[in-house]
């Protein structure tokens, strides 16, 4: 390569020609447009056309989205499925910003054994989701699950039940198997996130005469703010794409009797286990739905939390 | 199907650890007080909610169902090994667990390649087009792109690579890059501009100059994305449920559906059978603690 084109380049600030580059992003641009853009183009439009099987008719616009609202079994599986991801939303945020905050607190005023503490809380995170919600299944087993079996020995036996057997616990017990999964980040996110506030913020605030909950309150969990709205914006996507979890836990058909239908589940049922003749354009219209909801809802947090963090310094 | 995915990760360097122990409240008496002996009881309480039935899973594997029936929290009297065996050869574990390294090893493998060549021009370009496929990528990391399963189906369909693990190798190769390139650019983008001028002077040409000059300064990198590419793809249960039908090529999160419906009430199979999913993680976590715990908490210490 010859000095002039050197000088040239540093002149323009670019090292690497337009075309050297694209020899670079190719294999990249490649992959990623083969199976990840042309699917995601392709499954929006999915949903605007009628499917026999899986030959696709005619534009049917709106058909496939009317059908989610007016006709069984969507029309009432759908609202239910819905609300136990937003169950799952808020169950998994107040876990993570009461218990994984505590903890996160608790372990920055720790000295020895950090380390420790933070392989152990994140330890499940790491485990596969479909592995952790088996694992619960097992230890929560009216047969000989070792919850039940704990609880008896303390004298709590009466509280002892088929706890994924009955319709009016199985939902909690998937919300807490998934907080209990993904405890470990904020636990560390948080602890880095208060690593980071500069001891002199404390000190000023205790030698202004702040009581330790009021500097909690008024210095440190302000200056938490960006760390909390990650947090959110990760628990908001994972709530809604829930899948393997509530899998493990009620199967695909989220039983008993849909009490741990997520709407993943729903679109997976409708789109490969209904056989049903349209299962094309309702799944689609199920998944594209989704989609729009995450993508949009996640975009907002991702601005608000922005806007909060631009008023905090 | 959360996966690790942190959402702004890696400003400064990856292989940096976490700080600790930065912010001591420089008031505090030495020695044991009741408010400690309170903090250290919460966390041991919640360390042994954490991680207990991870360990009634392992201690659990060894012994037998019988026993598991009269208390499930025993210890194992002896490490009995016939529950590994049972789930390794009769319950097609071997299969399933080959087949799973396949798969993990040689997707990250692909995204980690691939992402290399692209962050490296994003970091060393300055056109608009670039900026643009950068920003294409990143938006990969908020998307919800799982539910496209359909198109992907027909695609794969289409080229007879249902149940074949490549399919599962190109499209989780794919999936990775938006994470890869994003940890990987931002670290290209700290090497000095001077290198390259330098590696230019000597007579290197664009690809010799990536590969000695950039590559072994950006090991590090590499290292966190292996990592944290690694565990989502090991773990996933979504793309082979659908696009895997047959049998010999399950890996280990859709063999384990099966096996659970087929092992329902013999309960050491089925512990023996989750620790086997479970082992290369662990090993991989006690390897690269370092770069999980800091690659995790990167973003919050700009």
């Amino acid at each position: 390569m010859s000095v002039s084109t050197a000088r040239r380049r540093r002149s323009t600030g670019i090292t690497l020609p337009t075309r050297t580059g694209m020899v670079f992003i190719l294999p990249a641009l490649l992959l990623f447009g083969v199976f990840v853009l042309y699917p995601l183009i392709t499954a929006l439009s999915y949903s605007l056309f009628s499917w026999t099987g899986i030959v696709r008719g005619p534009f049917s616009v709106f058909e496939n989205y009317v059908t989610l609202f007016t006709t069984l079994p969507f029309r009432e599986q759908l609202p239910t499925a819905f609300l136990h991801n937003v169950l799952l939303f808020l169950g998994a945020m107040l876990f993570q910003n009461t218990v994984g905050l505590g903890l996160a607190v608790l372990l920055h005023r720790l000295r020895r054994f950090k380390r420790f503490f933070q392989t152990v809380f994140t330890l499940p995170y790491l485990v596969s989701p479909l592995v952790v919600g088996y694992l619960w299944s097992l230890m929560l087993s009216p047969l000989f699950g070792p919850v039940n079996y704990v609880l008896k020995a303390i004298g709590l036996g009466a509280l002892a039940q088929p706890w994924l057997g009955n319709p009016a616990t199985a939902i909690w017990v998937v919300v807490f198997v998934t907080a209990w999964q993904w405890v470990g980040f904020p636990v560390l996110l948080y602890g880095a996130a208060l690593g980071g506030i500069p001891d002199e913020i404390e000190e000023a605030a205790s030698l202004d005469g702040a009581s330790s909950w009021q500097r909690f309150r008024d210095v440190t969990f302000p200056l938490l703010t960006p760390a909390i709205g990650t947090v959110s914006v990760l628990t908001f996507i994972g709530a809604m794409e829930a899948f393997a979890i509530p899998y493990a836990l009620g199967g695909s058909q989220g039983s008993p009797a849909g009490a741990t239908d997520v709407l993943s589940l729903l679109f997976y049922r409708t789109a490969f286990e209904s056989g049903a003749s349209n299962a094309i354009g309702t799944s689609s219209a199920i998944a594209t739905l989704l989609f729009l909801f995450i993508f949009g809802v996640a975009i907002l947090m991702t601005w608000l939390m922005r806007r909060a963090e631009r008023r905090l310094y | 199907m959360v996966s690790i995915t942190p959402v702004r990760p890696v400003k400064t360097t990856a292989a940096e650890p976490a700080p600790r122990n930065a912010g001591h409240s420089p008031r505090r008496r030495a020695g044991f007080s009741l408010k400690d002996g309170a903090a250290s009881t919460l966390l041991w309480v919640y360390a042994l909610i954490s991680v207990a039935p991870l360990l009634l899973m392992v201690t659990n594997s060894f012994r037998t169902t019988q026993q598991m029936a009269s208390n499930p929290l025993a210890l194992p009297s002896a490490l009995n090994f016939s529950s590994y065996q049972k789930a390794w050869v009769t319950a097609s574990f071997e299969t399933y667990f080959v087949n799973s390294m396949v798969v993990t090893i040689a997707s990250v493998a692909l995204s980690s390649a691939v992402s290399l060549l692209a962050a490296y021009a994003f970091a060393r370009t300055k056109s608009k087009l670039f900026g643009a496929i950068e920003a294409l990528f990143l938006s990969g990391l908020m998307l919800p792109v799982y539910l496209a399963i359909l198109p992907l189906f027909f695609l794969l369909d289409s080229l007879g690579m249902i149940s074949n693990l490549w399919s599962l190798v190109l499209v989780y190769g794919a999936l990775g890059i938006p994470f890869s390139t994003f940890v990987l650019a931002s670290f290209f983008r700290q090497l000095p501009v001077e290198l390259d001028e330098a590696a230019l002077l000597d007579g290197a040409g664009p690809f010799t100059t990536f590969y000695r000059v950039h590559l072994p300064l950006v090991r590090p990198a590499i290292a966190t994305v292996v990592v944290f590419r690694f565990v989502p793809v090991w773990n996933d249960f979504f793309y082979p449920l659908i696009l895997i039908r047959n049998q010999d090529a399950y890996t280990l999160p859709v063999g384990i559906t099966r096996f659970f419906g087929e092992y329902q009430t013999d309960w050491a199979t089925l512990f023996a059978g989750l620790t086997l999913a479970t082992i290369p993680l662990v090993v991989l976590f006690l390897l690269a603690t370092r770069h999980i715990v800091s690659g995790l908490t990167a973003g919050m210490s700009k």
